[in-house]
């Protein structure tokens, strides 16, 4: 049935999910520098399944191989994971440099801190 | 022969010099590095136009010889041409006014740091207005993002940095909204190539896939427009940066968002759903009008000028939007005329507000009593910019105004012409407040603040010049935004 | 024609350059006037009825060009605005070296700045020209309206702003741009330029014009003029008896006869239900006038009613009303600058403001008080004085329109104007008796050019009575087409 077929799609979606609730819900910054890193790999999964063909093999030329699987998603997918890297990398320096002048890191006593401001 | 690597040169030249500034450790060095990259950016925008007018026709060019569609190609028309021409315009005048304002805001060791996370933010910003790939365009939309999240971070105090991180996160989602868009895209057409997905897409209007695509790209770019309700980042965010980011942000940042919009909606999914049947306007128009008004009246009740601006920003997207709401060839011109001189207006502005941080270390608004007599020059400037917000003729933003009113009109929608008006009579408020006190009240007695240095002062007022110039010269901006929109309705190549 | 717009503009570069040297600066604003006025009379005795000379400058958006062109109604404007900058430039230097006052570089710069914007007014060929001056025109007068600088100038110069700004912006401008939507087309042309098939809209579009047009001070929109009063008499006297408010009623004129057409106009249904508007206005404000104690607020508030004599004057949409109105545009004009001149006068001989402490008072100022006489005869329409002219136009307009309620709210509106400006002037002849007499020491007459403004004034009052001709014929003409 369909449904079985496209388990890739539904742990993609699920995955997305709980990175997205992740993000909004915690008010700790480096859970949601972890939602956000769950929700980009949803992502990810979500191209590499698209580009698996039936029978194919990994798209690096061999002999004997005639069906290959579409390279191009996961070159997307390289550099999206690379962007995801940069990003977590920034977000987390990020959260240093707010422990460091804020002494928390969490959210709404962040913003306590900063009302009076 | 350089000719023909114009549109490549366009992104390298800002992406070369990066690298170049982080290697040259003095401020000095790095700041002059970044001059002329932006410099040379303009020159290059300001042929690149050139050639797109004369020759009517787009500029393609295939990036590393690989031919589209599979290769990376960049196109250059009339929409984007304008994006890029505004975009290196206000780098140009930016990089100048932070040679000073940034020795005051940021600690000198960074300097260098600065200047090239700027220069990643112009070549990522140029990178999304020239391609003529989707992914392409997430990936330069991920470098600007990424750039201008280390810029905004640089701010004077510690809020600068929560700013950065809720952009981070705010902005990471977005850009992987859209990267989900484009992912579903590329599984029903198999391309990546703007044009080609056009080619694709023709007629398949009713595939839930491409509905769904369609609508994560919508939210993610209306997320980086900071389109209502999704602008929460943008007023912490442009309040708390150093001067010239937030000048340099606010007048490019959303604008090519709005490019990525129009080039999404317009340019590709024309193909799939009747101009009627886009079910833009009734979702894009309600936020867009909400934007305008809430914005405004925000910005009413803000003492942090900047803050204020940012608010004000928020409404002036609306009106953009308003503009691409309507659906019509006048509303686009009026959307991407507006782009033009928003960026002009707010620049200004935003340079303004980074002179007085520069003399007096703050921007609420009972610091600026007295302004008027002690730093004549910015004030007169600040008092030229708000002018064109309000939209009082002779300034563009009366331009901007007359066109957004008459493709209302034109759509037979009256109460949103009427709207319109009304909402600008909200700018008269909250600019008033400004020029009140800064002309009204007396300068306090012990501080006797002074003019900001030249290098500041004229950048200021070139925007601020450029705001009156084009209100009554509009041959430019009205010709390329009308041209652009010709393109974009898929009307004309 | 472009030079008469460029030379107050270049005249407020040379004063504010000038500052430091307060002789030249101010025989620099006595010569700009003068030229200005120089040009404009060569630019009248050029002009011919059949052959109306019209200049396209640029164009701002395509197919909106800007442009000027002279045509009766805005010959008369300028030739007033222009005689009577000069006259007021020679009051001003009187009453501001006699007040000491602040800032006056500023004030002549800025005056200066009000009287282009105000030609531009007048020979704007175009509703976008038009509303560019305008707009102009309130931002070059809101630094002399708030010249005192205090709190009360900045409460008043909101008022002024708000008011003039809102309705310009958010009703004109949308009236301009949808008559542009309509028409196709923002020149103004004899019979209107919405040819025969007038928008549906159009009697809206009346409404809009109307109350957009904040300049003329229709009730509700008139708070800004007594709002306007915080600034000092020369101010007062030129830019709301004679600028501003003028150039109000001008563009009304000009919007009911060269936009929408008379016929049009008298065919639209929002026509009398205005008329009523601008009736009400008439009694309303004289009534608001006789309470006032304040002079200038008093004389503000007779200014709001005599304008909505002239709206009458242009919604009657028959040639006499217009003629009347256009009449009185110039004879209100010259009386009202004659009272202003005189509270002007008034304030810095005497320090006085209030009426109630007038009394006697032309015992010691009799120039002055003769004036005012002269210029009260002349508002409320009584002979010898010129406005008896245009009030008989106006009137004979309301018999023709068969308006009798009309006329019955113009005549009470003469009896009211005689209620509240005759007791100040009778009263400044009674003898000095009782508690409210005036200071008998120290009181002279007011300064010397001063005076001699007003008494010129004044005399223009008396002449255009026994002169009316070129004013009638001027006006006139409005209904012959080239």
């Amino acid at each position: 049935m369909e449904f079985l077929g496209h388990y890739n799609y539904w742990i993609a979606i699920t995955l997305a999910m709980i990175g997205f609730y992740t993000v909004i819900a915690r008010g700790n910054m480096v859970k949601k520098i972890i939602g956000l890193n769950i929700f980009q790999a949803s992502v990810f999964l979500l191209y590499i399944s698209m580009g698996k063909i039936e029978g194919g093999t990994a798209p690096i030329i061999a002999d004997g191989a005639n069906v290959y699987s579409n390279p191009l998603p996961h070159v997307l997918i390289l550099t999206a994971i690379v962007v995801g890297v940069a990003t977590t990398a920034l977000g987390l320096a990020l959260v240093v440099r707010i422990r460091e002048a804020y002494g928390t890191i969490e959210e709404d006593e962040i913003q306590a801190l900063d009302e009076p401001t | 022969m350089i000719g023909a690597h114009l549109p490549a040169l366009q992104v390298v030249v800002p992406l070369i010099a990066a690298p170049l500034c982080v290697l040259s450790r003095r401020p000095l060095a790095a700041w002059t590095v970044a001059l002329i990259a932006a410099w040379l950016s303009l020159g290059i925008a300001i042929w690149l136009l050139t050639q797109v007018l004369d020759a009517n026709a787009p500029i393609s060019y295939a990036l590393g010889g690989w031919a589209a569609p599979w290769g990376i190609e960049y196109r250059v028309d009339a929409a984007n041409a304008l994006v890029l021409l505004i975009v290196t315009a206000v780098g140009a005048v930016v990089v100048p006014y932070a040679l000073v304002s940034t020795s005051h805001e940021i600690a000198p060791e960074r300097h260098h740091l600065f200047y090239a996370a700027l220069m990643l933010c112009l070549a990522g910003l140029l990178g999304i207005a020239i391609t003529g790939d989707a992914f392409n365009a997430f990936v330069f939309l991920e470098i600007s993002s990424l750039s201008s999240y280390v810029l905004i971070s640089l701010g004077p105090s510690r809020a600068a940095l929560t700013a950065a991180f809720r952009y981070l996160i705010l902005g990471t989602i977005g850009a992987t909204f859209i990267l989900i868009g484009v992912g579903l895209l590329y599984m029903v057409t198999g391309t990546l190539n703007m044009a080609d997905l056009t080619y694709r897409l023709a007629g398949r209007g009713e595939n839930r896939t491409v509905i769904v695509a369609f609508a994560f790209l919508t939210v993610g770019i209306t997320l980086k427009l900071a389109l209502f309700p999704l602008h929460l980042w943008l007023p912490n965010a442009y309040a708390r940066a150093p001067s010239a980011v937030s000048a340099f942000l606010a007048a490019t940042a959303t604008k090519v968002a709005v490019y990525l919009l129009l080039r999404f909606v317009f340019g590709i999914f024309i193909a799939a759903y009747a101009l009627d049947e886009l079910p833009l306007t009734a979702i894009l128009m309600p936020l867009a009008l909400i934007a305008v008004f809430t914005g405004s009246l925000v910005a009413i009740f803000q003492d942090d000028v900047r803050r204020m601006l940012a608010y004000s920003s928020v409404a002036q997207v609306g009106y953009i939007v308003l503009g691409i709401g309507f659906a019509t060839h006048t509303g686009l011109t009026a959307s991407l005329i507006h782009l033009f001189n928003h960026a002009a207006m707010k620049g200004a502005l935003f340079l303004a507000m980074g002179n007085v941080f520069l003399r007096l270390g703050s921007v609420n608004l009972d610091a600026l009593a007295g302004l008027g007599r002690t730093m004549p020059l910015t004030v007169a400037a600040f008092t030229l910019a708000g002018l064109s917000l309000i939209g009082v003729p002779a300034t563009v933003g009366f331009v901007s105004k007359w066109y957004l009113v008459v493709a209302a009109l034109e759509r037979g929608w009256w109460p949103v012409a009427a709207l319109i008006v009304v909402s600008s009579l909200l700018a008269v408020v909250y600019i008033g407040r400004v020029i009140e006190v800064a002309y009204f009240r007396p300068p306090p007695e012990r501080s006797a603040p002074v003019e900001a240095p030249l290098s500041m002062v004229v950048p200021t007022w070139i925007l601020a010049g450029a705001c009156v110039y084009f209100g009554l010269d509009t041959s430019l901006t009205i010709g390329v935004a009308s041209r652009a929109a010709t393109v974009l309705l898929g009307l004309a190549p | 024609m472009v030079l008469a717009v460029a030379v107050p503009f270049a005249g407020a570069i040379l004063i504010a350059l000038l500052h430091r040297f307060p002789n030249l600066r101010e025989t620099a604003t006595v010569a700009t006037a003068a030229l200005l006025f120089v040009l404009v009379v060569i630019l009248m005795t050029d002009f011919r009825p059949d052959d109306w000379p019209v200049v396209e400058l640029f164009e701002i958006f395509p197919g909106v060009a800007v442009g000027l062109a002279v045509e009766p109604l805005g010959m008369t404007f300028a030739v007033l605005a222009s005689a009577l900058w000069v006259v007021t430039s020679i009051y001003s230097i009187g009453y501001m070296r006699a007040n000491r006052e602040d800032h006056q570089t500023r004030y002549y710069a800025c005056v200066s700045l009000s009287l282009g914007a105000t030609i531009g007014i007048a020979f704007a060929a175009d509703l976008l020209t038009l509303f560019i001056f305008y707009e102009v025109l309130t931002l070059a007068t809101y630094p002399l309206v708030t010249h005192a600088g205090n709190r009360a100038a900045q409460l008043g110069g909101r008022t002024y702003l708000g008011l003039l700004l809102g309705t310009s912006i958010g009703l004109l401008l949308l009236a301009i741009i949808i008559t542009w939507f309509e028409a196709g087309t923002l020149w103004f042309a004899v019979g209107g330029i919405f040819g025969d098939s007038p928008p549906a809209m159009a009697g809206v579009l009346l409404v809009l014009f109307l109350f957009g047009i904040g300049k003329a001070a229709l009730m509700p929109f008139h708070r800004w003029l007594p709002a306007a009063m915080v600034a000092p008499a020369p101010v007062s006297a030129l830019l709301h008896a004679v600028a501003v408010v003028t150039a109000g009623v001008f563009t009304v004129l000009k919007v009911s006869v060269y936009v929408f057409g008379t016929e049009l106009v008298s065919e639209l249904w929002s026509d009398r239900w205005l008329l009523w508007v601008a009736a009400a206005t008439i009694v309303i404000a004289s009534l608001i006038a006789l309470r006032q104690d304040d002079l200038k607020r008093r004389l503000a508030y007779s200014t709001v009613s005599q304008l909505s004599y002239i709206v009458v004057g242009a919604l009657l949409a028959n040639r006499a009303g217009i003629i009347g109105g256009g009449m009185h545009m110039a004879t209100h004009a010259v009386g009202k600058i004659t009272l202003f001149f005189c509270a002007g006068s008034i304030y810095t001989a005497a320090r006085l403001t209030n009426v109630s402490e007038m009394r006697g008072l032309a015992r010691r100022m009799p120039v002055t008080m003769a004036a005012f006489m002269v210029g009260s005869l002349s508002v409320i329409g009584l002979p010898p004085m010129a406005g008896v002219w245009s009030k008989l136009y106006l009137v004979t307009g309301s018999i023709e329109a068969g308006e009798f309620g009309l006329l019955a709210f113009l005549l009470v509106g003469s009896l009211l104007s005689a209620g509240y400006l005759l007791p100040v002037a009778v009263q400044a002849y009674l003898p000095t008796t009782g508690a409210n007499a005036a200071q008998d020491t120290g009181i002279r007459e007011g300064p010397v050019a001063c005076l001699v403004a007003l008494v010129l004034t004044a005399l223009a009052c008396l002449a255009l009575f026994v002169f009316p001709d070129a004013l009638y014929t001027m006006i006139a003409r409005i209904a012959v087409s080239p």
